[in-house]
């Protein structure tokens, strides 16, 4: 079934125990994963709605990912930590805790054929781990500023790490070689008054031939400590690094937390910021958006569903929201 | 008995300052002052640093944030793990976590923890810089004894000495460079230099005679001051220290304040004040203390280690305030808004315990639940510790102002 996004709504909504953070759906597309400000983990069985809460990290938990065949969460926290996770159970217990870095880790990418795991963050260096069994693989250094966001080119022969300065290291996963650099300088802003750097790239995401990426996160910061800023992408040829467009959405204070290529061919990004939370949609070729849908909080990340119907969002209010992208379903008599 | 001496003590006996004199808790000779000279460094944390990232963190709680606390030199004291240099140098410093300013507004704010007086429409008070160069001035010295290093500005004189004149307004080093004008004009010799300060001199003079008044003598003191600033002009060049002193407090404008503070107070200028900007944080508060923590850290703990090392440390009264906290709930955008019911100040040196901790704040850190104190609290316990009675006047003009708000009192369980 085709998605529309002009009839995007939210079709259902969890209330979790403290205001969320990040959250991804599990690859089988049975419970969504939702990490929070009370340090825990809450998993929510679609079919039934059964929270089940992992507990295990010291601090807030930024990245989660599942290992290929679904059945181990790792998840990062900004306690400098991993831990591997079963995805079912009532009670589930960490595998395996490993101290990964010093401060926070940000940004977590398992490769496409399962057998790596990056993590990056505070530290400046990216490191590749044994999804397995969590031993190092390699560290990547050469970053200057903290690093944002992490994303295995399809191929999984290349590894891309993004930073707070716009800068994103293209990594030959077997060498370690950095092979290139993609300038997004427009998504960092310095602002002199305030004496802060601010931006940085939060999501990247390859569009289904792998031909383009996307980088997103915020421009216009002209107050960064007041949230004065608004959304951008920037659409880069994969081949040739020219930026093909760049895709604001004016009029919104925001920033970019995730975007992804729709199978279907749009662009569309969880946007969340002073103006509130937004599902945004573009057309590749098209600087403005074609439709953009208000809920009811801020948003803090969104993740595509296996389905390519469903959009989960994670709030401030504590709350998990189930968009749909096709008209509501008329109400049965 | 040295004049001041005799002064100080007949301040004493009446309970009244006289002039400008006599404002310290045990007058001394001079030779004992230019030894033992007071002095005080304010880090200023402007835009209002965030207590629970910093001196007073709640982790674990619903408004704790990510950051952990980690222990610090001093055994049960913990403080964020955004400051690793400054714990290791608790034990020269103490924190007052029981502040109630019941204040959110950024000017209100900074008037209050600069002058420890709530402001009002029909008075204005000297900021604690202009009090401290007033309560430790002995009349060696012609430089300016208020020095404000600044990230950015106009580099002119404040306007934040009030009633004490313009002698003790602040000077502004503007992104820590040597004050504007500071070098005479090459074409400008010696010898014409002499005969312009000599005819301008022997005209002050014969004006003086006739109508000397408040504000020639501001005129006077002004052109003393800049020669006396000319002539020592090297003590606001940084590059005179070495080039590991700079690698050591970093390559960035607030290690290069710090250095340059820790220059100052070795030279003798009484008040020191460095700003460090910006803790604002409405959005990203976490970002942006790891950001700004991550900076203040090392030369922070650095200028301590040399002020202890140097000898100095014993003579100098360092503070780190802000003009309020931040709040304990984090809104939507990972924000802390403005918050003055609960917050922290930190400060060792020179008449102050050094490892202690008064007050406390509840479990969430909303509340004060031990020894409440406000901004008069503070501003007396920071003129006790460099000597000065804070419960004296200056007397000014024949009028009487008290040094520090009457109906407040220093925290004397603070004070060494």
């Amino acid at each position: 079934m085709k998605t529309d996004p002009k009839k995007v709504h939210t079709a259902k909504e969890f209330k979790c125990k403290a205001p969320l953070i990040n959250g991804r759906f599990h690859p089988s597309g049975t419970s969504f994963f939702a990490t929070a400000e009370d340090r825990t983990i809450t998993r929510i069985d679609l079919a039934d709605e059964k929270q089940t809460i992992y507990e295990g990290h010291e601090s807030w938990v930024g990245g989660i990912e599942f290992t290929k065949d679904g059945g181990t969460l790792i998840t990062s926290g900004f306690d400098d930590t991993l831990i591997w996770w079963p995805t079912t159970g009532d009670s589930p217990k960490p595998i395996r805790t490993a101290k990964a870095h010093d401060g926070w880790i940000r940004s977590l990418a398992v490769s496409p054929d399962g057998a790596l795991l990056a993590s990056a963050g505070n530290d400046r260096v990216v490191r590749l781990w044994k999804a397995a069994d969590g031993s190092k693989v390699r560290e990547l250094k050469g970053h200057k500023r903290e690093v944002y966001s992490l994303l295995f080119h399809p191929s999984g022969e290349h590894l891309l790490s993004a930073d707070l300065m716009g800068q994103v290291h293209q990594w030959e996963v077997a060498t370690g070689k950095l092979v290139r650099s993609f300038d997004g300088k427009d998504l960092h802003t310095y602002n002199k008054g305030q004496d802060v750097d601010y931006g940085g790239v939060r999501s990247m995401a390859f569009n289904a031939d792998q031909t383009q990426l996307i980088c997103g996160g915020l421009h216009k910061g002209t107050n960064p400590l007041g949230a004065i800023n608004e959304p951008l992408i920037l659409r880069y040829d994969w081949e040739n690094q020219e930026i093909l467009k760049k895709h604001p959405a004016a009029g919104i204070r925001g920033v970019v937390w995730r975007n992804v290529f729709h199978p279907d061919g749009y662009i569309m990004a969880g946007s969340g910021g002073s103006s509130g939370g937004y599902l945004l949609f573009w057309k590749p070729d098209e600087e403005k958006p074609f439709h953009k849908f208000k809920l009811r909080d801020t948003v803090r990340e969104m993740d595509l569903h296996p389905d390519g119907m469903q959009v989960g969002t994670v709030h401030w209010d504590r709350k998990v929201r189930i968009n749909r992208l096709a008209a509501k379903e008329a109400k049965k008599k | 008995m040295a004049r001041r001496q005799f002064l100080g003590g007949l301040a004493a006996g009446t309970g009244i300052a006289v002039g400008g004199l006599g404002y310290f808790a045990q007058p001394a000779s001079a030779a004992e002052m230019l030894k033992k000279q007071k002095r005080m460094i304010v880090i200023r944390m402007a835009g209002g640093l965030s207590q629970l990232e910093s001196w007073d963190p709640k982790p674990k709680t619903e408004t704790g944030g990510p950051y952990r606390a980690i222990p610090t030199s001093v055994p049960g004291t913990h403080i964020s793990e955004l400051l690793p240099h400054t714990a290791k140098v608790m034990h020269h410093l103490s924190l007052v976590r029981s502040i109630n300013t019941n204040n959110g507004d950024h000017g209100k704010g900074t008037y209050m923890m600069l002058t420890g007086r709530r402001r009002t429409p029909a008075s204005e008070f000297p900021e604690i810089g202009a009090t401290v160069a007033k309560g430790v001035d002995f009349g060696s010295s012609a430089l300016p004894g208020h020095i404000k290093i600044t990230a950015s500005g106009s580099g002119n004189r404040g306007r934040d000495s009030a009633y004490l004149g313009p002698k003790y307004s602040s000077m502004s080093l503007n992104g820590g460079k040597p004050p504007a004008n500071s070098a005479r004009p090459s074409s400008l010799k010696d010898e014409a230099a002499e005969r312009r300060t000599a005819f301008r001199m022997l005209a002050n003079d014969q004006f003086a005679l006739q109508r000397r008044t408040a504000e020639t003598d501001a005129y006077v003191q002004s052109f003393a001051q800049a020669e006396e600033l000319m002539a020592k002009k090297e003590i606001f060049d940084l590059s005179k220290e070495p080039k590991k002193d700079h690698d050591r407090y970093g390559d960035h404008a607030f290690g290069r304040h710090c250095l340059m503070a820790r220059r100052l107070v070795e030279n003798d200028i009484p008040f020191v004040q460095v700003s460090h900007s910006n803790y604002d944080t409405h959005n990203e508060n976490f970002n942006f203390h790891h950001e700004q923590l991550g900076e203040f850290d090392r030369p922070f703990a650095t200028l301590i280690n040399d002020l202890v090392d140097r000898g100095l440390y014993e003579h100098t009264l360092v503070v780190v305030l802000s003009e309020f906290g931040r709040t304990p709930r984090i809104n939507s955008r990972y924000g802390r808004d403005h918050w003055g019911k609960a917050w922290s100040v930190c400060m060792g040196g020179t008449g102050v315990q050094h490892g202690a901790v008064i007050g406390a704040t509840n479990k969430g850190g909303t509340e004060v639940t031990d020894r409440e104190v406000d901004c008069g609290h503070l501003f007396h316990t920071y003129l006790r510790a460099v000597g000065i009675n804070s419960n004296k006047h200056f007397e000014i003009g024949g009028r009487r102002h008290p040094i520090a708000d009457p109906a407040a009192s220093p925290i004397t369980e603070l004070l060494a």
